[in-house]
């Protein structure tokens, strides 16, 4: 398997980061670095394994459909770098 | 050359429960903006969802009725992109090993039955809301719907015609209002639409390339874009020209669909696993137990109507077409038993005055009780059909009862034979030329002494009264 600077670049993309050319480059061989390394679980034999969905052995952990306190606008709007109108503010995508 | 359209729906519902699907946080609608919220719904580190038990139950519902199997594990997935209605980033959501999936609804266009195939019902949490602003470049963020429960059914791609695609999503609709899991109001948001439809040539079995239609809130904004699409990819495909696969808004003031820039980059959501939510496993019992809780769907109640009030497969299918209508036509039954005249009077009468209006049955002011009594009155003989028909006319527009409407207005049908009798010689005595040609065998001016007699009485004699009153006179 091998990441190309493409993929590197797309990903960066939809991740909103913004890479320089070098760093494109550092990333594409350090990710593949890292999948090198994972693709090593390839080589075990999981015919017979059932495919795990969680490390938690663990189903149906469930809240009752009951409301419960939440926090105030203020509260809510606290981080918000800008605020107007009880409402978060940014800027205009349509 | 002739094209096949195809047409596959993806609705989202929004589901009837208390709290959110992951938090407690309240559901109601039109609240002041971020006044429900938390921080598992506004994204914040650290926090764990937990998923609302009744959600999964309103899911195991409506795949029961839709003939889905129920996956006996399942699990949720983020679904990743960056939008700001979106605080975590993500939206938890199923793909792989979703709730249900293989199910079919029935519907019928033109008499015709067909059978809908449904790809799968999933579970997912709702967006936030954006409201942009008229001048400044700016939108305004409020969170009090993200995490409201949705289930999304994916239809498959069986629909042909923008006609099927509506019917549909009404039946879909009435399933949802049957079941009391989401109230189906298209206009507030609550049932949601999108479509991917493409053309082909008739007789290919390869798909077109399609595109994605969203923003149609209303059963007639539906079709009608439908039909656009439909007229916009013809007539590219017909000039020899690509479609372009991509999301379109539907814009129903201009009757068009527009091109939504700027998402073109090809969506790549990076589902995996979200490891804070643990898999679902769904038992038989439990599925039976929810089972067990299903009230009489669409199909039963309309065969049981037919049974139980003896009325003509085409009544029983449009009473049950809609859950309240259903509800309104054994409550006036309960109160006026003859189930034949009560369902004219529906489907006649007030259907016709609630499209008029565009209004709902929910909304009407005639209650079953009124619309009940109304009938009684003719049957009694106090009033003739004819001016019931003008009072129903009063009630729904005043909302007032019968009686008083009958009382105010001096409506009642005049069956005293003594002064009826007396107009009767009245105009005898004024037409002697009719009166000659009746005795001459002319029975048919009998329609006429009828009609001078209900213009004097202003249609408030009795009809069978008057008929007898005047056979007799002519006789004399």
């Amino acid at each position: 398997m091998s990441l190309t600077p493409e993929v590197v670049t797309q990903i960066a993309q939809l991740a909103r980061l913004r890479l320089s050319a070098t760093e494109v480059e550092t990333f594409t061989r350090q990710l593949n670095d890292v999948l090198v390394y994972v693709a090593k679980l390839n080589e075990l034999d999981t015919t017979d394994v059932p495919p795990m969905t969680h490390v938690l052995d663990l189903t149906n952990a469930f809240r009752s459909d009951a409301v419960g306190a939440g926090l105030s606008p203020d509260e809510a709007l606290a981080n918000a770098p800008q605020q107007q109108r009880q409402a978060f503010v940014v800027p205009k995508i349509i | 050359m002739d094209f096949e359209v195809v047409i596959g729906l993806e609705v989202h519902a929004q589901l009837l429960t208390q709290s959110k699907i992951f938090c407690g946080c309240p559901t109601r609608f039109g609240a002041p903006p971020n006044t429900q919220v938390c921080p598992v719904c506004l994204g914040m580190p650290g926090v764990l969802p937990v998923l609302n038990q009744k959600v999964v139950e309103y899911g195991i519902k409506l795949a029961l009725a839709t003939h889905c199997q129920i996956a006996p594990y399942s699990r949720f997935a983020r679904k990743n992109y960056f939008y700001p209605d979106l605080p975590k980033g993500y939206q938890i959501s199923q793909y792989e090993l979703p709730l249900a999936e293989h199910g079919y609804v029935d519907i019928e266009v033109d008499g015709a039955q067909k059978r809908i195939g449904l790809t799968r019902i999933h579970m997912e949490e709702d967006a936030g809301k954006l409201i942009h602003d008229e001048q400044l470049p700016v939108s305004y963020v409020d969170l009090n719907r993200t995490g409201v429960p949705l289930l999304e059914i994916v239809s498959e791609p069986d629909l042909r015609t923008p006609e099927e695609a509506a019917a549909y999503l009404k039946v879909l609709r009435n399933i949802l209002l049957y079941l009391e899991i989401c109230d189906g109001n298209m206009e507030e948001g609550s049932l949601r639409c999108d479509a991917n439809i493409s053309l082909r040539p008739v007789g290919s079995t390869t798909l077109g390339v399609k595109t994605e239609l969203k923003n149609m809130n209303s059963f007639r904004n539906v079709q009608r874009a439908l039909e656009y699409e439909i007229r916009r990819q013809r007539s590219l495909l017909e000039a020899g020209e690509d479609i372009i696969q991509e999301t379109r808004l539907w814009d129903a003031n201009r009757g068009k669909t527009f091109s939504m820039r700027g998402k073109e980059e090809a969506h790549d959501y990076r589902y995996f696993p979200d490891p804070d939510l643990v898999p679902l496993v769904i038992s038989p019992e439990w599925i039976e137990a929810v089972r067990a809780t299903l009230p009489e769907l669409p199909d039963a109640k309309k065969a049981r109507f037919m049974s139980q009030y003896d009325l003509p497969d085409y009544d029983a299918g449009v009473l049950t077409a809609e859950k309240a209508l259903a509800d309104y036509f054994e409550d006036c039954v309960r109160s006026f038993p003859q189930a034949k005249k009560v369902s004219n009077w529906i489907m006649s009468e007030l259907m016709r005055e609630l499209k008029k209006e565009d209004q709902g049955i929910e909304t009407c002011g005639v209650t079953p009780q009124d619309l009940a009594r109304l009938l009684a009155l003719v049957e009694e003989g106090a009033i003739s059909g004819k001016i019931a028909k003008s009072v129903f006319m009063d009630m729904i527009a005043t909302g007032q009862e019968p009686d008083a409407i009958v009382k105010a207005k001096g409506l009642s049908q005049i069956s005293d034979a003594g002064s009826l009798e007396a107009l009767a010689r009245e105009i005898l005595a004024a037409n002697p030329k009719e009166v000659a040609d009746y005795r001459a065998g002319k029975t048919k001016v009998m329609g006429f002494f009828v009609g001078e007699i209900m213009k004097k009485t202003k249609g408030q004699a009795n009809p069978k009264l008057v008929n007898q009153l005047l056979g007799r006179l002519l006789q004399e």
